[in-house]
């Protein structure tokens, strides 16, 4: 069984209990990647905010349960920041700790990609971008199909799509289905952080105004920067009251977020990353913590 | 006996079924009306959903559905379903391990009008490619019924192969299918026939009465579902005879054809084999169904010809 989650905006001690999750989630996700030595840190990094807020405050969730049927569900449709999702789901309390270190080796219960028949709290498969955005859809309107609980909450269905995913044509063709189906327990996030594979989303197929697009296509769209905590709760917030149509917040995003060489370099989806290399994000980000107080 | 819509079996079935497990869906894309699901839209609207002319998506929000502990059966033409949303078939709803029954209208030269654009002569190599998919191919409405229940009982993926035309009831109603049984519609010592679908069953039976006339006796099977496959049915008859002809609406490249090959191989079954589908070379035309088997060398006298080469 699930319990409630708060309808008013964080305040002072919750965000800081947030920045704490946050903080776990990114150096829990590092370490993992690190034990291996290579993975997909940039695209892991931009989403940590979001899972942090996710899973700490709006996901109606059961980590004692992963199946609770009365559960929110959430996909992460850009697969790849398997790792990131790893970390907020250990974090939570649905994976043990010691399984972070079998990232991507023979057999682990934690692949590169989100899996929903390996790992505990994952609602869906996921890697073939796109995919697990259609899919979040069809989730959503399944979920409506069971009508809201008996307290009256509806039960959400929330996704992750990366700017670089958004190149894919399912994705609008979700987009248009979500619209016309009023999908308004569907909220949904873009992680723009502004680079694909081969390069920057400008230049590799630029998304001109993304906001704009998702509003054309008969959704309410909320741009916020995808790294204050603040900001995203008061966001998720906002979307949850919206009725009658599905809600895409476009998260302003740095690729690679708290790995100071990587921040913001293509290069960064899939990376070498080793122990010297965390290392150097936790001198980072100690010192980034005593500029502030 | 009587010839029946074979789409109108469908959406009967799925209303009958609908209104005994709500989590029974329908999902289309924009080809509700070809595939005949009205009936199933105007019982339960609720639980019916028309993506319009989308498939990746179609198989997308299926599985979606099924995440949520729905039965979604989604449909669109055996070539959508196939060539155009085979990575979200493959991944989304079978490597997820969802329950989606994805259904692929018009296969091979049923398609007929709307030629080659949109035949699919190679859907059934593709989703025999998928691990643990089930792939039913009924021959008449009976059998038709029993496939659709069949599906909807799966906690699995089921690709069901569908000629939406009428044809030939050829099993009396509540005759009992299941997955890997093929039935068996004509015992003879001379050879076996072993035919998948509608239009390719009711062929071989009738190259077998053409046999017949020239004294030669073939087995006639109609397998059903191509996976799982009556390997046990295969080896038993093609071994008797030594002589196997496999019927496909289908290319001869990695359906029916092949899946009896590789059985024969794997078995040391010794025995002769000719492959009556379309040309490994060819891509599909228009015409009519009729011109379509007879210039694809489908229809009874190509394989009645077929039969006689292993002599």
């Amino acid at each position: 069984m699930t319990r409630s989650v708060p309808t008013a905006a964080a305040g002072q001690a919750e965000l800081k209990e947030l920045a704490s999750r946050a903080k776990a989630i990114r150096i829990g996700c590092l370490e993992s990647i690190a034990a291996l030595g290579i993975g997909h840190i940039g695209g892991s990094m931009s989403v940590v905010e979001a899972l942090a807020a996710l899973y700490f405050r709006h996901l109606r969730l059961d980590p004692a349960d992963a199946k609770a049927p009365d559960r929110d569900m959430f996909v992460l449709s850009k697969g790849h920041a398997g790792p990131a999702l790893y970390a907020a789901l250990v974090e939570k309390g649905y994976l043990k700790r010691e399984l972070l270190s079998t990232l991507n080796k023979g057999g682990t219960h934690l692949p590169s990609h989100a899996d929903r028949k390996l790992t505990p709290g994952v609602d869906m498969s996921t890697g073939s971008l796109g995919q697990g955005f259609s899919a979040a859809a069809g989730i959503a309107l399944g979920l409506r199909m069971e009508g809201p609980r008996p307290d009256g909450s509806l039960r959400r269905c929330y996704a992750i799509i990366g700017d670089g995913e958004s190149d894919e044509g399912q994705v609008w063709e979700a987009a248009a289905f979500s619209a016309h189906y009023k999908l308004d327990n569907f909220i949904a996030f873009t992680d723009c952080n502004k680079f694909q594979i081969d390069g920057s989303t400008d230049s590799v197929m630029g998304l001109r105004d993304l906001a704009g697009k998702w509003e054309a296509f008969g959704w309410k769209a909320i741009k916020v920067d995808g790294h204050d905590l603040a900001a995203l709760d008061g966001a998720i917030l906002e979307a949850r009251a919206v009725q009658g149509k599905p809600v895409m917040i476009v998260l302003d995003t740095v690729k690679a977020k708290g790995i100071p060489a990587f921040e913001g370099k293509a290069e960064s989806h899939n990376a070498a990353f080793v122990a010297a290399d965390l290392e150097a994000c936790l001198k980072a980000m100690e010192a980034e913590e005593a500029t502030r107080g | 006996m009587a010839d029946r819509e074979m789409r109108a079996v469908y959406a009967q079935t799925l209303v009958d079924l609908g209104a005994l497990d709500p989590r029974i869906c329908v999902v289309e894309a924009d080809l509700a009306r070809a595939t005949g699901t009205g009936p199933f839209a105007k019982a339960y609207p609720e639980r019916f959903v028309n993506v319009g002319v989308a498939e990746a998506n179609l198989v997308g929000v299926a599985s979606g559905l099924s995440a949520t502990g729905k039965k979604p059966f989604a449909a669109t033409f055996a070539c959508f379903a196939s060539r155009r949303a085979y990575d979200q078939f493959f991944l989304s709803a079978n490597y997820a391990g969802l329950n989606v029954t994805l259904v692929g209208t018009d296969p091979g030269v049923t398609a007929a009008f709307n030629g080659g654009t949109h035949m699919p002569l190679e859907d059934l190599a593709l989703m025999r490619a998928v691990p643990g998919l089930a792939i039913v191919e009924p021959s008449d409405p009976v059998s038709l019924e029993a496939a659709v229940r069949i599906a909807a009982a799966s906690d699995g993926c089921t690709y069901l192969r569908l000629q939406r035309k009428s044809a030939p009831e050829l099993y009396p109603a509540g005759e009992h299918f299941e997955l890997g049984k093929a039935k068996l519609l004509r015992q003879g010592k001379d050879l076996l026939i072993v035919a998948l679908g509608a239009l390719m069953v009711s062929e071989a039976k009738k190259a077998a009465e053409l046999l017949a006339a020239d004294g030669l006796e073939a087995t006639v099977l109609d397998l059903f579902s191509l996976a799982p496959i009556d390997r046990a049915a295969i080896v038993k008859y093609a071994s008797a005879s030594g002589r196997v002809v496999s019927c496909e609406n289908h290319r001869v490249t990695g359906g029916l054809g092949s899946a009896i090959a590789e059985i024969l191989a794997e078995e040391g079954v010794r025995a002769k084999l000719r492959r009556v589908g379309v040309g490994a070379d060819q891509f599909g035309e228009v015409g009519t169904q009729d011109w379509l088997a007879d210039h694809f060398k489908l229809s009874a006298p190509h394989i009645a010809a077929a039969a006689k080469s292993l002599f």
